[in-house]
């Protein structure tokens, strides 16, 4: 019986822990996510207005919740941020109909909401920093992590270009304003708060979960004494 | 007690609780195992509570459904909160529910008298799945939406009418609106009341001939001069505050997943469901939700489509006869014979290891491993009039023992 309850338990602990997706492009730079650094969060989300939102919105997250998660004030968050909308109930749309976008670009640019959710950050943080150039494509630009991809190198200013040589290793081409650190971390805050708006609830969630934990815990001694209180005549 | 008395007259709710609760008698000797039944129904209670409070919040629109979901975990004051629990709820009610049949199967509970309490529990397992099955589509995202596509048209591999069925059952030649909606329907009403009803039944049928033990001994032999069972205590209170116990222990387990890794792992909230769904773009990798992995994995096993339906379809049909498939006069495993013992071993290691394979793509090696043990599965079944027939049983203790 023992044998038997370890081999399924080891069974089912092999099985758990590997998620099913290989992403596309091999192996990924790891980030960590870090939801209380607001001032990671603060910066990623001006990159995220400045540059993201030109093509691609965040039409599930409204900048009042943004404003108050990164304690962001509504005047700097409407002079700052806002450039589509003066209404901070709104949620971060654009302009861009995705028909149209469709037809300038051959696809639309997804909305951003969830992307942390359904690509990983890991995969995220590795795309935005392996673009290099190709002619073969359209835009002129390929990536690593999402060959053939449609985006252009958007950051091509602050990171620079790189080129894929014939042994397949990056080469810088032409320099950026930022060096590689600035750059990696550039792209780390807006990864992280890629993460932040595909969950804003997290937040709640892990401030909760400890009280709840902590509640089960006196609990359990309560209800264990209790248990123990009632059977101590059964033999 | 004169408001109770006043009840009593009228509607026979201090007989119903003596019945059920307080004169109920329940063997001693229920050890961990005995703790998911009651688990189940908290599961249960908690599925339809947060369910009710998702459903005032939720589109069934394949135009709003993706968005009213991340409506409910941002803009609903503690939706986040009411769609975790109903999330990981789902899953929690599998993992609940296999480990309540396993007891079931390890112990003989299935055997004579309770063929009927057996029944309804696998007819409640049925009904089950087709409640999450449906459950799964609402958020309508891609893998949501290539799950149910992928399902649903095993019914088309029917001969003669499959298509047409298929098609009765989407409400359009592919999963679209009116799928989500009716889908939605069967979730939120219809599968709730079968199940209400069929738990109703199983209680029922249970309490009719009493809880089998870990032992397996029939504790309604031996009764004191009040006709009470020698060792039966009552389930209230003994048995409501040792679950009460189990409830705390699986609560704080539930509450690990809930708040610290509501996706497990991508198994109970996939990545690709945050994808909204694309009738034109398949994924990659479809793969049902875990809990139905072993029969995906038993349905891919077998090279011709139809023949894969039906040996799925067997796979389930067989469970229901376990009753009658085993001949051992022994209930518990702790009785049994090293047959039904390696036997039982290999089939939970062959259940595990399909539902593994069930979420791996198909290649060659995996297809071969997955027919291995769709026949190793299979042959638990199969093979049990006999080997329980001429199993080496130890004897059977008389009365209970406290282990």
């Amino acid at each position: 019986m023992k044998q038997l309850l370890i081999t399924s338990f080891i069974a089912l602990l092999t099985v758990l822990p590997f998620q099913i997706q290989a992403a596309p492009g091999g192996k990924l730079d790891e980030m960590d996510v870090n939801l209380h650094d607001k001032a990671s969060l603060q910066r990623g989300a001006q990159t995220f207005v400045n540059y993201c939102m030109s093509c691609h919105g965040a039409d599930l997250m409204r900048y009042s919740r943004l404003a108050e998660d990164l304690n962001i004030s509504d005047g700097v968050m409407l002079e700052n941020l806002m450039f589509t909308t003066d209404k901070i109930g709104e949620t971060m749309s654009i302009a861009m109909q995705p028909e149209d976008a469709k037809k300038w670009f051959g696809v639309a640019p997804p909305d951003l909401s969830v992307i942390a959710r359904s690509r990983g950050t890991d995969w995220l943080y590795t795309y935005l920093r392996t673009f290099y150039l190709d002619d073969s494509q359209t835009m002129g630009t390929n990536n690593v992590a999402y060959p053939n991809a449609a985006m252009p190198h958007v950051l091509w200013e602050k990171q620079g270009y790189f080129e894929k040589n014939d042994h397949g290793e990056m080469q810088r081409v032409t320099e950026g304003e930022l060096s590689t650190a600035e750059y990696d971390r550039m792209t780390r805050d807006l990864v992280n708060f890629l993460a932040y708006i595909s969950e804003p609830s997290k937040l709640d969630r892990l401030a909760l979960g400890k009280w709840v934990l902590l509640y089960l815990i006196i609990f359990f001694f309560v209800a264990l004494a209790l248990k123990k209180a009632y059977w101590k005549d059964v033999h | 007690m004169s408001l109770m008395n006043w009840i009593d007259d009228r509607f026979p709710a201090s007989k119903m609780f003596r019945e059920h609760l307080s004169e109920y008698y329940a063997p001693k000797n229920f050890n961990f195992w005995y703790f998911f039944g009651s688990l189940a129904l908290l599961v249960l209670v908690l599925q339809i509570v947060t369910g009710i409070f998702l459903t005032m919040n939720y589109k069934p629109d394949a135009a709003e459904a993706f968005n009213s979901v991340e409506y409910i975990m941002r803009d609903v004051e503690w939706g986040w909160l009411m769609r975790y629990l109903h999330s990981t709820g789902a899953s929690a009610f599998f993992i609940v529910i296999y480990l309540h049949m396993f007891r079931g199967v390890m112990y003989g509970s299935y055997k004579k008298p309770r063929e009927l309490v057996w029944i309804f529990g696998m007819l409640l397992y049925l009904t089950l799945m087709a409640e999450a099955f449906m459950g799964y589509l609402l958020p309508w995202g891609q893998m949501s939406y290539w799950g149910a596509q992928v399902i649903i048209s095993l019914f088309g591999a029917i001969p003669y009418f499959g298509e047409e069925l298929a098609l009765w059952i989407r409400g359009d030649f592919v999963v679209a609106d009116a799928t989500l909606n009716r889908f939605f329907a069967f979730h939120v009403i219809a599968l709730p009341l079968v199940i209400l009803g069929l738990v109703v039944a199983h209680i029922i049928a249970l309490h009719e001939v009493g809880s089998n033990n870990p032992d397996g001994v029939d504790i309604k032999q031996h009764k004191d001069s009040n006709g009470k069972p020698l060792d039966g205590i009552p389930f209230h209170p003994y048995y409501t505050v040792k679950d009460l116990v189990g409830v705390i222990v699986f609560l704080f387990i539930f509450s690990l997943v809930l708040f610290y890794a509501p996706e497990g792992g991508g198994w109970f909230l996939e990545k690709a469901n945050f994808i909204p769904a694309d009738p034109l773009k398949t994924p990659e990798h479809i793969v049902p939700v875990w809990y139905f992995t072993p029969f995906y994995a038993i349905l891919r096993a077998v090279p011709d489509k139809v023949m894969g339906v039906m040996t799925m379809g067997l796979a389930i049909v067989f469970l229901f006869l376990l009753p009658w498939l085993d001949r051992s006069p022994v209930r518990s495993i702790r009785y049994r014979g090293p047959f039904f013992k390696t036997a039982l071993t290999l089939f939970t290691i062959s259940f595990v290891v399909l539902g593994y394979l069930g979420t791996q793509p198909a290649t060659s090696l995996y297809t071969l491993l997955a027919q291995i043990f769709t026949i190793i599965y299979f042959a638990f079944f199969l093979l049990m009039p006999v080997y329980t027939k001429f199993d080496k049983d130890k004897p059977v203790p008389e009365r209970v023992t406290m282990k």
